[in-house]
């Protein structure tokens, strides 16, 4: 029971990450058209918005101390942050807090760099082949890792989460399963998150006339264009809200995940199948796949299910996915005509 | 199906296949012309001997790869008589005399394996056909490593293994041309068996998380047979996919198995994540069976202790060389790496570092760099003074025998380096074993010409 | 499909041919004569070639093609450890294990169309790598991949079989009498299949699936195809079902990549599953648009730009580009090659990440149109550059 309850909430964890990196690729690819191949750097950069908001934060002041030396003879040096001796206390808070607070550098970095994306690179794109748009964004995103690894190595750089939330929540306290069932308390946080997030993109597409727009424009760009809205601007900015999306759920993942240059690429061929799974065009459709193949893979892992079928958990995800496009023709909740030909 | 060939073949365009090969036939023996009459794959003939560098320079261990390749720089500088020498001053026996190699400079070039067998066959060809490189040297995975090794073997050339921990490299897969100088997971669990006693007892019950492939398996088997000796249980062996990123599916269970240690048989990115995960779902924090949790990775380095930051604090493991070991050929190497780069080596540039001198030297002992010449002084070999005490390169399977160091990630550090601390110095005696438990066949040696 | 191209078209092999076959001359002077380096061009100008057949003139986009790849590299090498060193045998077999693979993955693939045949595809090759990695590792020898070993001891036990990935029979060439000095290598009749004669073997080879692409673009069954990626429903509407069309150039791209594998292993006896992973069916999806989706040249020059990139510019260090701006006075040189080992070296993949953005962006139609363009340079726009895209050399 214990160990069923606790699959079911790392499945939980899982989809809410799952739905909420997927969720950004969905607007671009749904929405624009656009087979993006760099939303996985797009997720890349907003982790390293975290790690570089950290470092600047924790900039040092150095003094050499003479009197002790390193192994290999130069002076050894005695490192305080700036912001501990400017702030004192509060700026260990800000330390401390480091992850949560560097989502206010996030968004607005991330915004700047989709628009940027958009107006300089994807624009030119829209009516090009998708073939063309893979090539181009996957170059770009190779682009964009190789800068982050000149600057960063390619060596996982370790994040913490506030220390208030650092350990694990005593969850089986809470329902009455004992004190063995427990989770981490930033996983939590995370699915708290995305849950979020998820519904402010619903909440934005679903009741204001912005999205109302952008909805039409999904169905018949051509139509809307005709009745004399900027749908290009619009586009614009569905783009950079994707951008920001896949950002935060960059920065807010790494503690779980120390953030390499690379880690982009691992979550790049997940995040299609979830929106392919989900269907082409459908918000919710993507969502509802994160969470499902989320749940699956939990389950596919637990040793009762790998002892009879060995390495169900290696290939869960495709061989669901194989499954449900065969079912249903477009996936969980897709449009018909989306990205068909 | 059957109209795809409808029209358009006639008795001409059959011609013209024959045409094609024709030409081919006409092209082919001008490039036979060129071959020269090498007495083994690529003797140098000018004043200079090339040496392959072969490393990952992009991918996961790009950073362990650019540390190799600072090592392998080093050591080309020392061999040519450039720089303070370091290691060249304590490793003994030496015939190496500090004028590069057989008196020819030391020239090298580089290549990228991107930590993948087929990119890694790739540079090391195109090292040994283009470049005319006399050895290939460097590696940062079991599979890479044994792939090129094979390939050595094939072409005529020495391999040197850079970091390589399976412990078949010098065990199923073994190569007359190759050797190794890392230790491997054999001897990992041999030296981490005494001290996990010491610390955590007689009884114990262990839960393995397991990387699905290769190294994994044999180090989750030598894990298994040393705490099994001990009197530990094995509570379960799970295997976990490679490059998994979330393993919370996997340790949520670990806590409600009545275990009282995690083994995690993971490397690199897998060793990083798994163990960051399992500190937040609180099992050091956990008692069990009245004893406190405990978490062991049996290989890691520093470079990876970096990566898990406050999570390796307490962690016992293995490694092969730490740069806070105070031996005079240690002090001298971090002394002059620091130097020069401004940070101490990792283990792999260790590795590298003393695999450039062992086949430097074998070939000033030997007097050629004939491949025979080099595998007979290396087989056997024994020497000291290069910061593992003293060491042996054993004929039987060309795997380097010497102390083993069990490490904790420490709890205060006194710099970004200042990871690990050395907890046991385990000697070599108590790592050895017999080299037939592995299998494998040496095979001929490969000096032909290429 | 007239006289007229007819001869251009035996114009074309001809060229093709003669460039291909003297490569080890001509591209000696930029440092890409060696054999490994031909071999390479060699066998992934076959995969580009055969990728474009299905996603060139259907428009029908796999991203899974690597898991045929896979598949003929280790079934040659099953041959090799199983039955004799010779590459014939190996090379048929492997073509044939994979044309069946690629039946079934087509099959149940081309239900879908568009992005949903897209991540089916992915999703199959994905499986195969990942059991190859893991689970089939009695099949596949795992990360280690599968290499070809000595002989199992004539007095092996009945569990031999159990042993195969590390103990080989090699039925035909024991039968044959042939002795084994350490572990043996390809040969074809006697003659040893590495180095350039290997690259030989795989140029022939080249030359002739060339032809084969040339006669099905230009064939009925290629009109078809085309008709297919133009308008598939219109096709539907007349009555023609177009599912055995598709089927059919699914199966025969995935006999040439099974091809390609095969010839991997016959040059180099190891296969690893990393070949079968979503970034090597992604790598012959670039090396095609890259070139020029649609063409005949385009795919393999996409092919030898990409192979030759990650070779080349990888082995550039420090001292080369010292060496190499050797001319320019010392206090400009180390700056010079502060830049410039941004870009080879250990930065490989920016110079080839910024070349794709590059191409796409100022020439939407690959290389082949930028051939097209200077072409129509020398010709004084004799004849104006065809649609980007759409060209047909």
């Amino acid at each position: 029971m214990d160990a069923i309850f606790l699959q079911v909430l790392n499945g939980l964890d899982k989809g809410g990450a799952h739905a909420l990196i997927a969720l950004g690729l969905t607007l671009a690819f749904g929405t624009l058209g656009i087979v993006n191949f760099a939303h996985g750097a797009l997720f890349m950069l907003g982790a390293f918005c975290a790690v570089s908001f950290n470092k600047i934060i924790n900039l040092q002041q150095i003094v050499l101390d003479p009197t002790r030396k390193t192994a290999w003879g130069t002076p050894l040096e005695i490192k305080t942050p700036y912001i501990t001796s400017w702030l004192g206390d509060f700026g260990n808070v800000l330390i401390d807090y480091s992850v949560p607070v560097s989502l206010l550098v996030t968004i607005p970095v991330m915004w700047l760099i989709g628009v940027i994306m958009e107006r300089g690179l994807i624009k030119r794109f829209y009516n090009r082949p998708h073939a063309d748009q893979i090539l181009v964004t996957f170059g770009l995103a190779i682009v964009l890792q190789e800068i982050v690894s000149h600057y960063y190595g390619a060596n996982p750089i370790p994040q913490t989460a506030p220390a208030i939330v650092a350990g694990s929540a005593n969850v089986g306290s809470w329902i009455g399963l004992g004190e063995s069932v427990v989770y981490p308390w930033w996983r939590l946080v995370y699915f708290g998150f995305s849950a979020i997030v998820i519904f402010a993109v619903f909440a934005f597409l679903q009741f204001t006339t912005f999205g109302m727009v952008v909805r039409a424009g999904m169905r018949d760009r051509e139509m809307v264009a005709m009745l004399g809205i900027n749908i290009e601007r619009r586009f614009t900015i569905v783009f950079g809200i994707a951008a920001v999306v896949a950002g935060v759920a960059g920065a807010m993942y790494t503690p779980i995940f120390p953030p390499v240059y690379n880690i982009g690429m691992d979550f790049l061929v997940l995040s299609f199948v979830v929106v392919v799974v989900g269907g082409m065009g459908s918000l919710g459709g993507a969502v509802t796949a994160g969470f499902l193949l989320g749940i699956l893979q939990s389950f596919a892992s637990m040793n009762e299910i790998k002892s009879i079928f060995p390495g169900i958990d290696q290939i869960i995800i495709y061989l669901v996915a194989v499954i449900i496009l065969l079912v249903l023709p477009r996936g969980l909740m897709g449009r018909k005509g989306v990205m068909e030909d | 199906m059957s109209d795809i060939f409808k029209k358009p073949v006639s008795r001409r365009t059959v011609a013209k296949g024959g045409l094609a090969s024709i030409l081919a036939a006409g092209a082919m023996p001008t490039i036979f012309t060129g071959a020269s009459h090498a007495a083994y794959c690529n003797e140098p003939t000018g004043g200079d001997v090339t040496l392959g560098f072969n490393v990952p320079q992009t991918g996961a261990y790009a950073d362990e790869g650019a540390d190799e390749l600072r090592a392998y720089k080093l050591a080309v500088k020392h061999l040519n008589g450039e720089g303070d020498g370091d290691m060249l001053n304590t490793f003994k026996p030496s015939a190496l005399k500090g004028n590069g190699i057989l008196g020819k400079k030391v020239k090298y070039v580089t290549g990228d394996t991107q930590t993948k067998s087929d990119a890694a066959r790739a540079s090391a060809k195109r090292m040994i056909e283009k470049d005319k490189a006399l050895v290939i040297t460097g590696g940062s995975s079991s599979g890479v490593a044994i792939a090129v090794q094979g390939l050595c073997q094939e072409a005529g050339v020495i391999f040197m293994a850079g970091l390589t921990h399976s412990n078949d490299t010098t065990g199923k897969d073994k190569r007359r041309n190759g050797f190794r100088h890392f230790f491997n997971a054999y001897m990992s669990g041999a030296a981490l068996g005494p001290v996990l006693e010491k610390e955590y007892g007689k009884e114990r019950k262990a839960y393995h998380l397991t990387a699905d492939y290769t190294w994994g398996w044999t180090q989750e088997e030598s894990m298994k047979n040393t705490t099994e000796a001990l009197g530990w249980k094995t509570t379960k062996t799970v295997k976990t996919p490679v490059g998994a990123g979330d393993f919370s599916q996997y340790i949520t269970p670990v806590l409600n198995s009545g275990a009282d240690v995690l083994i995690l048989n993971h490397y690199g990115k897998d060793m990083i994540n798994s163990l960051t995960q399992a500190v937040q779902f609180g099992l050091r924090d956990k008692q069990v069976n009245g004893k406190n949790f405990e978490i062991i990775v049996p290989l890691f380095s520093r470079l990876m202790a970096q990566g898990a930051g406050e999570a390796i604090k307490g962690i016992l493991g293995s490694t092969n060389w730490n740069w806070s070991l105070k031996d005079p050929a240690s002090a001298a190497f971090v002394k002059s790496f620091g130097a020069e780069y401004g940070a101490p080596p990792s283990m792999a540039a260790h590795t590298c570092y003393c695999q450039t001198l062992l086949y430097a030297n074998a070939c000033e002992m030997a007097g050629t760099f004939s491949p025979e010449g080099v595998v007979k002084s290396l087989e056997g070999f024994k020497f000291d003074g290069l910061g593992n005490g003293a060491t042996e390169y054993r004929a039987e399977d060309h795997q380097c025998f010497k102390d083993v160091l069990v490490v904790r990630g420490n709890q205060n550090p006194t710099s970004q380096y200042d990871l690990l601390e050395v907890v046991e110095v385990t000697p070599r005696s108590q790592v050895e074993y017999d080299a037939k438990i592995f299998g494998g066949d040496l095979g001929p040696v490969n000096a032909k010409p290429c | 499909m007239n006289g007229n191209s007819t001869r251009s078209d035996f114009l074309l092999l001809i060229i093709f041919a003669a460039v291909v076959l003297t490569a080890p001359i001509t591209l000696a002077p930029i440092g890409a004569g060696y054999p490994d380096i031909l071999q390479k061009f060699a066998i992934y100008g076959i995969f580009a070639i055969g990728f474009n057949i299905l996603f060139g003139l259907t428009g029908y986009l796999s991203f899974g093609h690597a898991a045929f790849l896979g598949v003929g590299s280790y079934a040659s090498v099953w041959m090799f450890k199983l039955f004799t060193m010779n590459v014939i045998p190996a090379v048929i077999f492997s073509v044939a294990l994979a044309g069946v693979f690629a039946l079934l993955i087509g099959f149940v693939s081309l239900r879908r169309s568009g992005i949903y045949f897209s991540i089916l595809t992915l999703a199959f090759a994905q499986m195969s790598y990942n059991l190859a990695y893991s689970v089939l590792t009695p099949l596949t020898n795992g990360e280690t991949g599968l290499q070809v070993r000595h002989l199992a001891p004539a007095d092996r036990g009945p569990d031999y079989v159990l042993k195969l990935v590390n103990e080989d029979l090699r039925w035909v060439d024991q039968a044959f009498g042939v002795v084994e000095h350490g572990i043996p290598i390809t040969n074809l009749f006697g003659m040893k299949m590495s180095g350039y004669p290997g690259f030989y073997f795989c140029a022939v080879i080249l030359i002739i699936a060339f032809f084969i692409a040339m006669r099905i673009s230009r064939s009925n069954f290629g009109m078809m195809l085309k008709a297919i990626k133009s308008n598939q429903n219109r096709l539907q509407y007349t009555g023609v079902n177009t599912r055995p069309y598709l089927l059919t150039a699914f199966i025969i791209s995935g006999m040439y990549a099974g091809l390609a594998g095969s010839l991997l292993a016959v040059t180099d006896p190891l296969a690893g599953a990393e070949r079968m992973q979503w970034t090597a069916s992604g790598e012959v999806v670039l090396m095609t648009i890259l070139g020029g989706v649609g063409t005949l040249i385009g795919p393999f020059l996409g092919a030898t730009l990409i192979k030759g990139f990650s070779a080349l510019f990888s082995s550039y260090n420090e001292n080369i580009l010292h060496q190499f701006f050797s001319f320019l006075p010392e206090f400009m040189q180390d700056g010079v090659v502060a830049v410039a080992s941004m870009f080879v070296g250990e930065g490989w993949e920016l110079t080839l990440g910024l070349l794709f953005v590059i191409i796409m962006l100022f020439l939407p139609g690959g290389l082949m149109q930028g051939f097209y363009l200077i072409l129509g340079l020398f010709k004084r726009k004799k004849t104006s550059p065809p649609a980007a895209g759409k060209s047909e050399a």
